[in-house]
């Protein structure tokens, strides 16, 4: 019986050792820093016409399947692709704001604007945090946050935990997976980048490093509303661009600081708040749980030190444990 | 009714037999046919077919009762087993058994929701695959601490059976090695239901502020003692009644004055939490999170009025009482801190569908069907002594 206990005790062991060894890895950290050549969008609304290029393009590159919202009540419109927002078949959406006869662009009262909805690519994403099966993950060099459905357990923590409401999840589908915006990674390579970048033609939506795309925010605000300037289309440091007039911009560049700082950063005329854009904290939840979480599990000393108590406890009352079923047994 | 003493140190368990399918066993497994009867929509059209959930609150009852509450309701199991092999409290000994048993349908009940719950159902062995393992998610403690307190179950379980079958020598055997069992048994709980307050955390400010906080992991951990034990007492004080035996009672009230010191340490740290946070003034706004923050903090406090002298604590009535107030607290607190207290933004709503529903009540019809045939058939009660009436 001895080689038996020493068997389990070996294997106890190993297994503790390997919970450890798992552990040491992460210790209660800091913020997360951008990577060096981080990728990123600027969407400055003042710039955006409502178009809504941007989405189809990102449906066909992306192949995403059409939305049939019902157009006129009552009915299902095979025929449109309307989404009304991001989902399990969309990733991309300009939505619009309005309010009184909306006819002045940019203005709060009597005014419209535009925003877009889409994946932030964090800096310490809540959704990479909380994935059980690393199934998002942030890439070292483009800190895009990518997705992976072969490791997809289908949990939907990811959904839950996203602040800004961005990976959805195919509901309607039996075999269901997330889905989510990628900055059109798989384009990365062919030389091509975000197709809804691409494709917009005011330059409202811009491709980029963000050290880049953070001068370009800098830039703009500095500039006083009215005047002319220079406006890059499609990505930054292209060909491409126009002359055009600067708006005037709210003092808040949002996407820059929101839980920890992202890589797609947003200019508007008018308060997010009515661009319904969540008012988010500076601290990343991510880090909040993750200290806390590794607190607890120091180098997984707290719970060996529990364990191997209880365990010395639980064999000084083995007599107990032992005795447990009657000594005469099998009468029933 | 029957004996106030405390039962001797090493009363023999016996089967309490008498027939299985009753009336009442019946209907649990009509319950349980429509179960199938809508996962068989849920896994042939998808969760969206079947169920309410959203991107909006993509996590419904599948997660937050049947994981979440199921798992806690049987955590009496552990702190008994603390109380009786840790603690060397011997008198417990005739609650280890229906308390294990519990334990042990609880967590089977939540394994197997997880299982109709994640979308990618054919996916879920990546949660013990070391190369998907993602060690910063309370997610995957949770499972794999759950799973693998599972199977510690069924082994400290397994004696139970091996003396119904009269397998002597192995019995013998896994009962010279149970006490690893039983030291794993208390260390894995208080994990993984720490665990799944940190679950949350990660949520910030989309769970109301009565709720989030660091204190979550202290506050899910010392309320489903509480819950688990408040379960004993309730499960104790129906089946005694359903099979006409003798209350355990001065070893429920011994239980209930654990529970209600719990409960006070709860509601401590809970206000005083809330307090220094300075989340008090949102308790007085109009709206769900604070209605449900005053009801669960009430309801932790009914027992503790109720149980608070000894005497009281010898009342079956109040024993009961006290157990069903505590029991639902933790239910409330949790369910208000997965559901309730969970914004996501506006323009999204979730209440179960009748699908969620039922699968919910099947597997609960599921649960209490397997822990009354278990009494019938195997040694889980103390032996009732007609000496003792």
């Amino acid at each position: 019986m001895l080689t038996r206990r020493g068997l389990i005790k070996v294997a106890a062991g190993t297994a503790g050792a390997a919970c450890a060894s798992q552990a040491l890895d992460a210790e209660a950290r800091g913020n997360r820093t951008m990577p060096e050549h981080a990728l990123g969008l600027l969407f400055d609304g003042t710039l955006c016409i409502g178009c809504r290029a941007c989405m189809t393009a990102c449906k066909t590159v992306n192949g995403m399947p059409a939305e049939h919202n019902a157009v006129f009540p009552g009915s299902e419109d095979a025929y449109w692709d309307a989404p009304l927002d991001i989902s399990g078949k969309t990733l991309n959406v300009i939505k619009a704001y309005r309010s009184g006869t909306a006819a002045h662009k940019d203005q709060v009262e009597d005014g419209f604007a535009f925003t877009k909805v889409s994946c932030l690519h964090c800096v310490d994403p809540s959704c990479v945090s909380a994935c059980p099966v690393s199934a998002m993950t942030k890439d070292e060099n483009t800190g895009i946050v990518r997705y992976n459905v072969d490791a997809c357990i289908g949990c939907r923590y990811c959904v839950a935990a996203c602040p800004f409401g961005v990976p959805r999840f195919t509901f309607d589908e039996a075999y269901p997976r997330i889905n989510k915006c990628q900055l059109c990674q798989q384009r990365l390579p062919e030389g091509k980048y975000a197709a809804c970048a691409e494709v917009c033609p005011t330059g409202a939506t811009l491709f980029g490093e963000v050290v880049d795309l953070k001068a370009e925010v800098a830039r703009r605000r500095a500039l006083e509303p009215g005047t002319l300037t220079t406006f890059p289309r499609g990505k930054i440091g292209g060909t491409d661009s126009y002359q055009g007039k600067v708006a005037k911009y709210v003092d808040h560049v949002y996407g820059e600081k929101e839980i920890g700082g992202t890589q797609v950063m947003h200019l508007s005329g008018v308060p997010f708040e009515l661009l319904d854009k969540p008012k988010l904290p500076d601290v990343p939840p991510a880090r909040v749980a993750e200290t806390l979480q590794h607190t607890i599990y120091n180098a997984f000393i707290a719970p060996l030190v529990f364990l191997v108590g209880l365990t010395g406890l639980a064999w000084r009352n083995r007599r107990t444990i032992e005795e447990d079923a009657p000594k005469t047994g099998g009468e029933a | 009714m029957t004996s106030l003493t405390s039962a001797p140190h090493h009363e023999e368990a016996a089967p309490v037999g008498g027939r299985l399918w009753t009336p009442f066993a019946g209907a649990l497994v009509a319950l349980i046919a429509v179960m199938v009867a809508v996962l068989f929509v849920r896994f042939a059209h998808g969760l969206a077919a079947s169920t309410n959930m959203s991107d909006g609150y993509p996590w419904g009852i599948w997660i937050a009762f049947d994981v979440v509450v199921g798992s806690a309701l049987g955590a009496g199991g552990f702190a008994v087993a603390f109380l009786t092999y840790i603690l060397n409290r011997g008198e417990y000994h005739p609650i280890v058994r229906p308390a294990l048993l519990a334990a042990l349908f609880g967590y089977v009940q939540a394994s197997i929701s997880v299982f109709f719950d994640i979308g990618r159902y054919w996916e879920f062995w990546h949660l013990f695959a070391p190369k998907y393992a993602q060690v910063n998610s309370a997610l995957f403690e949770v499972a794999v601490c759950i799973a693998a307190y599972t199977m510690v179950l069924f082994i400290e379980f397994l004696p139970i059976v091996m003396e119904r079958m009269g397998w002597e020598s192995p019995r013998r055997k896994l009962n010279r090695v149970l006490f690893i069992f039983i030291a794993l048994g208390v260390l894995l709980p208080t994990m993984h239901q720490s665990s799944l307050g940190t679950v949350l955390v990660v949520f910030g400010p989309q769970v109301h502020p009565l709720y989030q906080t660091n204190f979550l992991p202290f506050l899910f951990l010392i309320s489903c003692i509480g819950m688990g034990m408040a379960a004993v007492v309730v499960e104790g004080t129906t089946s005694s009644l359903a099979f006409r035996r003798p209350l355990e009672r001065v070893l429920l009230g011994k239980l209930m004055r654990v529970g209600i010191v719990l409960s006070g340490i709860f509601l401590v740290v809970r206000i005083g939490d809330v307090i220094v946070r300075g989340a008090l003034p949102t308790a007085f706004e109009p709206t769900w999170p604070a209605l449900f923050f005053w009801i669960e903090n009430l309801l932790f406090a009914i027992p503790i009025v109720l149980l608070f002298s000894a005497q009281a604590r010898l009342r079956a009535q109040r024993l009961f009482l006290g157990g069903v107030s505590l029991a639902v607290a933790g239910i409330i607190y949790r369910l208000a801190a997965y559901l309730i207290a969970y914004n996501t933004g506006a323009g999204w709503h979730y209440f179960p569908s009748m699908g969620e529903l039922m699968v919910t009540l099947g597997l609960v019809a599921f649960e209490i069907l397997a822990i009354t045939f278990a009494i019938r058939l195997l040694p889980i009660l103390p032996k009732h002594k007609e000496a003792h009436q």
